[in-house]
């Protein structure tokens, strides 16, 4: 019997508790704490706890380090992206108001769109600076 | 007497706040470790949120979530900055850690006096 | 408590505790700030500076080492100067208003955003309107400077230290 089983165990039980949570931080960020920030970071902490128990490898092939490489610049073209479209549509950069027939609308279309940005752009950080860390140490 | 001791406890949180700037700065100056001069750094920056933070509470609000059961609350504008301030931090403090291992990997040791010796040897 | 554990990063020398105890630290930062009443900050608090930082500093270490040399310097001169600093701050600080007063100049706002935001964007958590929608540019120099932070980190640690080796000799 490993001496780790415990371990092993339960992040098992807690990874997909914390990722679920992750989700719910970054959708409930209008209606309580929360938002990109935290979820983003919440998220990657999780990957990267699986990472630690289950070793390097079994961590790449769930989320290979090239698509990690590519999630980063996604969510801010996101957010800048938003700002194009409404500029676009006759307003300002990053005027929410133009991108919905409705005012409101637009700002609750707009708030949820960068929040996502947000969220893509923080969590495949944290995970790419952990690539790099923890690939640096079996190079040696 | 008693006014000293009121004052004291009104300001009471901006006292911790300069306690723990003036211990992160002691740490960035003083020693040599080049980690545990990215941790002093890291220990001023909380210290200025505190900074931000303690005077946007007002005595019997609640957090500034719109809420129909509620009438006064903390202002947010601060809590904002210092979501950004906070992010930009663990930012920096990576970046720093990265730049460690780098002058590890180059000179052999992250102590500051050393690495000065083996600089002026090259 | 704070002071408590800042005392205990200032003295100890071994560097993997240090790196617990900041964890211990922030988490008692994040207790703090829930208690003013900024429950946003609070959870950004909580979740990177004893989650990610934690994570980064022991990867540091293990790619380092893990002892704090004795200083070879005295520590006077940086004491002294830290003790200007903190007298010069505390006179600062001194004009500040007392805790938790509702009528001084710097709670102008505040009510005004509270007051516009559910109308205007039908957001009731403030923070998050005025982050995304009322300071947004601001939110994208943040993303900004994060994605920054990452390439820059993908460029000093990238795997290819056998590489490098083999460019050397």
């Amino acid at each position: 019997m490993r001496l780790d089983v415990i371990l092993r165990v339960t992040t098992k039980l807690i990874l997909p508790f914390m990722l679920l949570f992750a989700v719910y931080v970054q959708f409930h960020g209008d209606y309580g704490p929360g938002g990109g920030f935290q979820a983003g970071t919440i998220a990657a902490a999780g990957f990267i706890l699986y990472g630690l128990i289950f070793g390097l490898p079994a961590m790449m092939r769930f989320v290979p380090a090239a698509i990690v490489e590519a999630l980063i610049p996604l969510g801010v073209l996101i957010f800048a992206g938003v700002g194009v479209y409404s500029m676009l549509n006759g307003g300002n950069f990053l005027d929410y108001s133009h991108l919905e027939h409705d005012p409101v609308h637009g700002q609750e279309w707009g708030v949820f769109l960068v929040e996502l940005g947000v969220f893509i752009t923080v969590s495949s950080t944290m995970i790419a600076i952990f690539y790099a860390f923890a690939g640096r140490g079996r190079g040696e | 007497m008693i006014d000293v001791f009121s004052e004291l406890a009104s300001h009471y949180n901006q006292y911790i706040t300069v306690f723990l700037m003036v211990a992160g700065l002691y740490i960035v100056i003083a020693r040599g470790n080049m980690v545990k001069k990215l941790v002093g750094l890291s220990l001023f920056q909380t210290s200025v949120y505190l900074l931000y933070i303690s005077p946007a509470k007002i005595v019997g609000g609640t957090a500034p979530i719109v809420d129909p059961r509620f009438a006064v609350y903390s202002n947010p504008l601060p809590h904002v900055l210092i979501l950004t301030a906070i992010v930009v931090g663990i930012a920096t403090l990576a970046l720093g850690l990265a730049l460690v291992v780098r002058i590890n990997e180059a000179y052999g040791s992250i102590e500051e006096d050393e690495i000065f010796e083996r600089d002026q040897d090259h | 408590m704070l002071a408590a554990a800042t005392i205990a990063i200032v003295r100890v020398r071994n560097l993997f505790a240090v790196a617990v105890l900041f964890g211990i630290y922030s988490f008692l930062m994040a207790g703090v700030l829930i208690a003013l009443d900024a429950v946003d900050v609070a959870m950004t608090e909580a979740s990177v500076g004893a989650g990610v930082s934690t994570v980064l500093m022991l990867g540091t270490l293990y790619l380092t080492k893990t002892e704090e040399s004795k200083p070879l310097h005295s520590a006077m001169l940086p004491l002294f100067v830290a003790g200007v600093t903190g007298a010069a701050l505390i006179w600062g600080v001194s004009a500040l208003p007392p805790f938790g007063e509702a009528n001084t100049a710097l709670q102008v706002m505040g009510p005004d955003y509270m007051d516009r935001s559910v109308k205007e964007t039908g957001i009731p958590n403030v923070v998050t309107a005025v982050l995304g929608s009322y300071r947004g540019y601001d939110t994208l120099g943040e993303t900004t400077v994060i994605f920054t932070a990452g390439i820059a980190v993908f460029l000093l640690l990238r795997k290819s230290s056998g590489r490098k080796r083999r460019e050397n000799d």
